[in-house]
């Protein structure tokens, strides 16, 4: 049985949309990657999202009695997560169409869930107490280590918003698309030392959504899952084994690379979730595409950038296109695009693209192999 | 106010530990590794025949950030560091540094710590401070 996304859009828009509350976000790239498909509610009998608001809300505001649930929630990931399990699911029999969703004011919080750790949890005693705010405190926490493991030079670092931003440049939805320099990297408010703002990602409002199915199901020219990975590591970064690598990445890249049967050489197209600069240098590193330590070089030397050979984060990421929050739903878009010809940035010749997504602050991972030609 | 940590049954002995001036992290007696967060079985073996010790205090600094965006209680400290700190019996944990200027100068990763305990409402909490001379 040949898995396929047979359909896939986000919200009209992404950025700053203060008239959008959470639901309606995920009602609207429901409804947009309905039409892409073709179809209708009636075809679809599997509903996945994460945790607000909900599987059995947005089955339920749709008018669509579900047959199969997924609801989820390992942060950023969770939708790499969905598109797996979905797979799974209509191998099995359970259903045969399953509509991802994700929605989230990021931004404007209409709608939203609110922030916050009770002190009784495992945060609020082990982290919290230490003046963490949010990811750009956490997530970054790692990169001095691997800084001076590894030689990466603070330029270096800054080389991949740069890198980043001359692919958001050419594409008119990007939230952020001026060059830049590195110079202008160095010289942005400090966020958290070693990271300045625009090594961290964007705050915003948006949505989007897949159809995955079979291919027979499908009514357009479909994009063929290959291979998915999923793993975990730790829910507190002070926990990660080692700060210089993602066991969560290494895991679910090895394994959906095994699935797909493929090798480095065969991706033409990547996408990896870049909350903050250091962690496309993890990607690369722990998906295998560059040796330990030569990611920054690599980005620095342009080969991720337009007209290099390995294209990566080709709608700006989520340091320069958008950022809600739960970013990979953004990146599998992405992924789609460029295999359908259709991107803003469009790389030619796409053939085979991955996409890695992270969860938490480097705490779940999944990857995705997606093509437009089976083998 | 600084966030104040809330014990659970399982994590009390840490707290009742810094509250002594002692930082207690658990040991597996079967396969005799140390391991934090507290928890009722050993993470690395799965035994549960696992106990309270006494850790030396003495750690050294694995890595951190300079936050100059303030928590809540941490507004006169910015720019202030968070790190994670290697104790010497293997764990690490999140803490603060206290007793030198949080700046990237003065803050080696590899520097050699000692911890001390700050009074945060009913509770006590690790920091760490230097122990002078680098690993």
């Amino acid at each position: 049985m040949t898995i396929v996304i047979a359909g896939a859009a986000e919200t009209d828009e992404v950025g700053r949309l203060p008239t959008h509350s959470t639901l309606q976000l995920h009602l609207e790239a429901a409804r947009n990657a309905l039409a892409d498909a073709g179809m209708t509610k009636h075809d679809i009998d599997g509903i996945a999202t994460v945790g607000t608001p909900g599987p059995i809300q947005i089955a339920h505001a749709l008018g669509i009695t579900p047959a199969w649930l997924d609801g989820t929630g390992v942060g950023g990931s969770s939708f790499l997560f969905h598109v797996r399990h979905a797979a799974a699911a209509i191998r099995a029999g359970m259903c045969r169409t399953v509509l991802i969703t994700h929605g989230e004011s990021g931004r404007s919080r209409i709608g939203a869930g609110r922030f916050g750790m009770a002190p009784d949890s495992l945060l609020g005693q082990f982290e919290l107490p230490y003046g963490v705010v949010g990811p750009p405190t956490s997530f970054t926490i790692t990169a001095l280590r691997y800084m001076k493991e590894t030689g990466l030079t603070h330029e270096q670092l800054a080389e991949v918003a740069v890198a980043q931003r001359r692919w958001a440049h050419m594409n008119p939805r990007a939230m952020y698309r001026d060059l830049i320099t590195v110079d202008d990297v160095l010289a942005s408010r400090m966020v958290a030392y070693p990271f300045h703002l625009l090594e961290c990602c964007l705050v915003t409002d948006g949505g989007g959504a897949l159809i995955v199915t079979t291919e027979e199901l499908s009514r357009r020219s479909p994009v063929y899952l290959l291979g998915s990975g999923e793993a975990a590591e730790s829910p507190m970064i002070s926990q990660m084994e080692d700060f210089t690598t993602s066991k969560a990445f290494r895991l679910s890249g090895e394994a959906a690379f095994a699935e797909a049967k493929i090798g480095h050489e065969d991706v033409d197209h990547l996408m990896v979730y870049d909350a903050f600069a250091h962690v496309p240098i993890y990607g690369l590193e722990d998906l295998g595409f560059v040796g330990r330590g030569e990611a920054g070089a690599f980005i620095a030397e342009g080969h991720t950038s337009p007209g290099g050979r390995l294209p990566l984060n080709t709608n700006g990421g989520g340091l320069s296109y958008t950022h809600t929050g739960m970013y990979g739903m953004f990146a599998i878009q992405e992924s789609v695009r460029q295999l359908r010809g259709e991107a803003a940035a469009q790389v030619p010749g796409v053939e085979v693209s991955v996409v890695l997504g992270n969860g938490g602050m480097f705490a779940s991972a999944a990857t995705l192999v997606l093509t437009n030609r089976l083998p | 106010m600084k966030p104040v940590p809330k014990p659970t049954p399982e994590t009390q002995p840490f707290w009742d530990g810094t509250a002594a001036g002692e930082l207690r992290i658990q040991r597996c007696q079967t396969c005799e590794r140390h391991y934090f967060y507290p928890r009722p079985a050993c993470p690395h073996c799965g035994s549960d025949q696992v106990e309270w010790v006494r850790a030396s205090g003495r750690a050294t600094l694995y890595s951190y950030v300079i936050n100059h965006r303030p928590a809540p209680g941490f507004e006169d400290e910015a720019p202030y560091a968070i790190a994670v700190v290697e104790l010497e019996e293997g764990v690490r944990m999140m803490t603060n540094l206290v007793g030198v200027p949080n700046t990237p100068d003065n803050l080696p990763l590899d520097m050699e710590l000692r911890v001390v305990f700050e009074q945060r409402g009913d509770m006590h909490v690790p920091l760490f401070e230097p122990a002078g001379g680098t690993r």
